[in-house]
């Protein structure tokens, strides 16, 4: 499977990546060359082999329902989480008015 | 009185500890070494007085005769991954650039805890993409060596963990942080002739870590000698409950249980990792290797691991896929760089952010993974490279029923000069393909120098062991260590 | 027994085909996460972690109750409960969702295949009880929340709900009308609150649901669906559903096609509309979360889940029939919500002690003056009744005077107005405020004589065979003795001694 520019180009978007025309034309070879190498996975017979969840033997921990338990997974930082925002007003993140 | 700054971290403690000099001595020579050595590029933003403030602390404490830690004394680097208090945490990227913390990482606390203290942080390739250290935003890292005889041109440091690598190579840190999520601690290690160990993925917790590849990513150390390693990993590591995939496991008193006395142990030479393409030096040592294990009373044996060559193709599938959810949070919103032109809306603010805030090599990242999980391709592409995964941890289960650990070369090929590899992404990628299966399975697995080339560079081992076994490979590490004499160093021109 | 339902159309009738994806928020008192605080109406993003901001390098750790909660609420439905589930990220960009992904489980659910009853109801157009399949539940992150109107160029994010448990509860396309889905909603409701993994507080967002709404000829295939996002009244998922089946039934009629596409209810117009920001969000590449190993669940906490469960609605509503002899009507009343039934069985369990008489003894009567006798004083009284004086205690004082026969009912409505505006004591009421009837025999005999004496002529004429009669003489004795006779006693001594 390889790419054209407009699948380039929808995939940026779907990424969140603004890019223009000579951009996109210079990714579409490498994206290419990158996607024609990795399709030789293809070749591997994987039938009846799980895909990886877990890379090393483990159990997902789960954690008890405590408030506040360790303040730095904790909340009541309001201070913290908006120290470094571009725009904060008023206690809120701002950004350009959302129409839904 | 001795250069401090040729000393490494062990050195260091121990002469800190038994008042040969003082911390904060240390650290001023460290510090100096730092601001000295600009040219190399390694450092992002330096914190002399983080190093000057452990310090003292580290030598209060011997006044009063308290115990000094793991890591008493020892000023180190701090890859620029790893979340710092107060502190720019960048990833080497625009988008992150000014960001400041309210948070310290846990391995890096951990280290702190220990009684290090930090030099600065360390640049790398950005959010930790690249084998070269060309793609951060604050520029290249120059490695510190130079090829003999050749022109002054400057050499790759190896990447991700480029400025860790070229700091400890250019003795202006006695040790540094590294990640290695393909190769990011082992490939740097080996192309600037030190040490560096990627533990059992879970070893060290991941929390306050810039993510890259989540089920990829580890942190350990990166300094001269294995004895070094095994001491900062010990301060590194540890269960977090922080971190849903951490081990709950106690840390293995790793120093004390070194030796490179490898009398019963079986080391494995997987066949597939003669590929074509690989230096003939590179071969070289790796049977000069297998002569150094042998000495040390190991038994060579043949192994195989069949799925080595799509390890590196499964890798590049995975990771982006990871990646590029992982670097969604980059959106101008909450840190970082906003770029909001006039009139835009919200999706408009976001493609404008991240357009301007990553670098090529992210973004091209960021579309592979994109286009791989995307509909319609995601069980072609994510799920065959997951399936692919599990073969080629299968193959290492299987292998390690014949040997205790496995002896290959780190890389390839030794450093390159800067530039030479970066308009082709695919060459760049096959650097880590001796480091990428090991990452992929999740194993311990170590470089240590192992001689130069006819060019002056150096060469690196690579030794990989089973889960949890980092003893085992420090171990075999050691007794390369010890029979290869790796005493070359690169002369100072910075 | 097929549903009735149908939009008539210019071509014809048209059956709606209607599935619910409930979002029910999870009790729990830490976020699905992170250690942040869920409670409602705090600061703006003062319940907010780093992890929750997801700041770089945060990481998920999942939260016990938030699971145990889940899968409590799938064997209230019967559901399979699969001890194997996964994390999966659901990617999109939106200011409500700092990671850029929700957390969420698409491939590996927690809970698969269940079903819950929903009740005849023949004025809803219900006409039997009817099966509704639930395809699965799974657990996931809420969003943070967007205030639009706070300036003028700019949104506003606040991320205190961000990261919160959602337990999703899928419907299977099983409902056929407004009324069946508005009392699936409200039975969903009614088992959550019982199992008590969810508030059910649907005014301030516990539950809330997405409507898929399609529309086809009765028999054919499936029609194009519609999603409309968030509705969170059962009035307004019903609005939703008779407003979206006559538009799709317009659009198809005047030859156009219905979008498969994600919508907004307006509950001001009753109307719904194109949500224009979630227009090119479809391509949500899901894949495992990197971050979180493989959720597997172990036989004992499965077995603590299981044993922890309440008596659910069904159960406890065949309990009353069969076991208390409660109408089904009555039966139906009390089990719809926890605080009736709980008020009903506190006061079941304290009258049945205090009159010295079996539950069942005492059930209809019990439940008679707690569902229409107490209501309907206290409803009276209005603002003049303290609820707080509306104990157990009192009330069974009150019905265990009445089955002694020492109150009428008038009286035991009396006593207990006095008990809801002052809180007295209802046994010292009756003694001091002389509401209690008189039971003692000589003093009615007395009465009754003086009644027959006074009325020869209409003795005789009962006694000649005009039975009509007898009302005449035990209202005569009721108003001799103020109304506070016992009518039994009455009855009695009149039929004694007319003959």
């Amino acid at each position: 499977m390889s790419v054209d520019k407009a699948t380039v180009a929808k995939i940026a978007s779907l990424a969140r990546i603004k890019m223009g025309d000579e951009e996109l034309e210079r990714m579409v070879p490498e994206l290419n060359g990158i996607l024609d190498w990795v399709e030789q996975l293809g070749e591997v017979e994987c039938s009846g082999v799980e895909p990886m969840t877990a890379v090393i033997e483990n159990h997902l921990r789960l954690r008890e329902d405590v408030v506040d338990a360790d303040p730095k997974t904790g909340g009541g930082r309001r201070e913290d989480v908006l120290a470094n925002a571009p725009a904060a007003e008023h206690g809120f993140f701002g950004v350009p008015k959302v129409i839904e | 009185m001795t250069d401090l700054t040729n000393l490494g971290v062990k050195d260091i403690r121990d002469g800190v500890a038994g008042g040969e000099f003082t911390a904060r001595e240390v650290a001023e020579a460290f510090n100096a070494a730092v601001a000295e050595a600009a040219a190399l590029n390694a450092f992002i933003v330096t914190t002399p007085d983080h190093a000057l403030a452990a310090a003292d602390a580290t030598d209060a404490k011997r006044a009063k005769g308290e115990d000094l830690g793991k890591m008493g004394g020892v000023p180190i680097g701090m890859k620029d991954l790893f979340a710092t208090k107060g502190v720019q945490t960048t990833a080497a990227s625009h988008i992150l650039e000014g960001f400041k913390p309210e948070y310290e990482s846990t391995v890096s606390q951990n280290l702190w805890d220990a009684g290090a203290g930090m030099l600065g942080k360390l640049n790398l390739d950005q959010f930790a993409m690249g084998s070269s250290n060309e793609t951060s935003y604050f520029g290249n890292v120059t490695s510190p060596w130079r090829r003999s005889g050749g022109a002054n041109t400057d050499m790759s440091p190896g990447g991700s963990s480029g400025g860790s690598s070229a700091a400890v190579a250019a003795r202006i840190a006695p040790a540094a942080t590294g990640t290695d999520t393909g190769g990011s601690i082992r490939q740097p290690a080996a192309f600037t002739g030190i040490c560096g160990i990627k533990p059992t993925y879970g070893r060290c917790s991941r929390w306050g870590v810039v993510a890259f590849a989540s089920s990829l990513d580890q942190a350990g150390p990166m300094a001269r000698t294995v004895e070094d390693c095994a001491i900062m990993l010990e301060a590194m590591a540890g269960f977090d409950p922080k971190d849903a995939t951490s081990l709950k496991m106690d840390v293995p008193a790793w120093e004390a249980g070194l030796s490179a006395d490898l009398k019963g142990k079986k080391i494995g030479i997987p066949r597939e990792y003669r590929m074509d393409g690989t230096d003939e030096e590179i071969l070289k040592s790796w049977e000069q290797g297998k002569e150094w294990l042998r000495d040390a009373g190991a038994e060579i044996v043949d192994v195989s691991l069949p799925h080595t060559k799509y390890a590196l193709p499964a890798y590049y599938i995975v990771a982006p896929a990871e990646a590029s959810s992982n670097l969604a949070r980059y959106d101008g919103v909450r840190y970082g760089l906003r770029d909001l032109p006039d009139g835009a809306g919200l999706q408009d603010m976001y493609a404008a952010t991240r357009a301007a805030g990553f670098g090529d090599e992210v973004k091209r990242r960021i579309l592979i993974g994109t286009y791989v999980l995307s509909a319609g391709f995601y069980d072609a592409y994510y799920t065959q490279a997951q399936k692919v995964r599990t073969l080629v941890s299968r193959d290492f289960a299987q292998a390690f029923g014949q040997c205790d650990a496995i002896l290959a070369p780190t890389t390839p090929t030794a450093s390159f000069p800067l530039g030479e590899n970066q308009d082709d992404p695919l060459a760049m990628y096959l650097n880590d393909v001796f480091a990428v299966p090991a990452s992929l399975a999740g194993l311990p697995a170590m470089s240590v120098p192992a001689t130069v080339n006819s060019d002056g560079l150096p060469l690196g081992l690579q030794i990989v062991g089973k889960p949890f076994d980092e003893q085992g490979v420090l171990n075999a590490g050691l007794a390369i260590q010890s029979r290869a004499n790796f005493t070359a160093k690169p002369e100072k021109w910075w | 027994m097929v549903s009735t339902y149908r939009i008539q159309g210019a071509t014809g009738e048209w059956e709606v085909v209607i599935g619910l994806e409930v979002h029910a928020q999870v009790v729990s008192k830490s976020k699905l996460f992170s250690g942040a605080a869920t409670a409602f109406g705090a600061e703006p993003n003062t319940q907010v972690s780093l992890v929750d901001a997801a700041m770089p390098g945060m990481l998920p750790v999942p939260n016990k109750e938030c699971i145990r909660q889940a899968v409590r609420t799938g064997m209230a439905i019967e559901a399979q409960i699969n001890k194997y589930s996964r994390f999966d990220r659901k990617n999109y960009f939106y200011a409500d969702l700092p990671q850029g992904y929700q957390i969420s489980q698409l491939y590996h659910p927690l809970v698969g295949e269940g079903s819950l009853t929903i009740d005849a109801d023949e004025k809803a157009g219900i006409a039997e009880d009817k099966v509704i399949g639930i395809e699965r539940i799974h657990i996931e992150q809420d969003a943070g929340k967007l205030m639009h109107d706070q300036h003028p160029t700019m949104s506003y994010v606040d991320l205190n709900r961000s990261g919160v448990a959602l337990m999703e509860i899928v419907s299977k396309p099983d409902m056929r009308s407004p009324a069946e889905a508005g009392a699936y909603v409200r039975k969903l409701r009614s088992i959550l609150r019982y199992v008590g993994s969810c508030d059910g507080n649907m005014e301030e967002g516990s539950m809330r649901a997405d409507v898929n709404v399609s529309v086809r000829k009765p028999g054919e295939e499936f029609g194009t669906r519609t999603e409309t996002k968030n509705v969170n009244s059962v009035r307004f998922v019903m609005q939703v559903i008779e407003y979206e089946a006559n538009r799709q039934v317009d659009v198809i009629e005047n030859g156009g096609t219905v979008d498969q596409e994600t919508r907004l209810f307006d509950p001001g117009t009753g109307t719904t509309r194109t949500m224009r920001s979630k227009e090119d969000a479809h391509d949500y590449r899901y894949f495992p979360d990197p971050d979180l190993l493989p959720l597997e669940l172990e036989d004992d906490f499965l077995e603590e889940c299981r044993a922890s469960l309440p008596e659910l609605p069904d159960a406890k509503r065949q309990r009353y029939e069969n076991e208390l002899g409660l109408t089904p009507y009555n039966a139906r009343e009390l089990t719809a919500e926890v605080e009736t039934f709980g008020r009903f069985e506190t006061l079941l369990g304290v009258a049945a002690a205090k009159i010295g008489k079996s539950e069942s003894a005492v059930a209809t009567q019990v439940a008679n003056w707690a569902l229409s006798v107490a209501p309907g004083v206290m409803k009276s009284l209005g603002d003049e009744a303290d609820a707080s004086n509306a104990t157990a205690e009192a009330q069974a004082s009150i019905l265990a005077m009445q089955d002694k026969g020492e109150i009428s009912g008038g009286q035991a409505k009396e006593i207990y107005e006095l008990v809801l505006k002052t809180g007295r004591d209802p046994e010292e009421i009756a003694d001091t405020e002389g509401l209690k009837q008189v039971s003692d025999t000589g003093a009615i005999e007395a009465a009754i004589d003086d009644i027959i004496a006074n009325n020869a002529d209409k003795v005789a004429e009962y006694r000649g065979g005009k039975d009509k009669l007898f009302g005449f003489f035990v209202g005569q004795t009721m108003k001799a003795m103020q109304g506070k006779a016992n009518p039994a006693v009455v009855n009695q001594i009149l039929k004694d001694k007319l003959g």
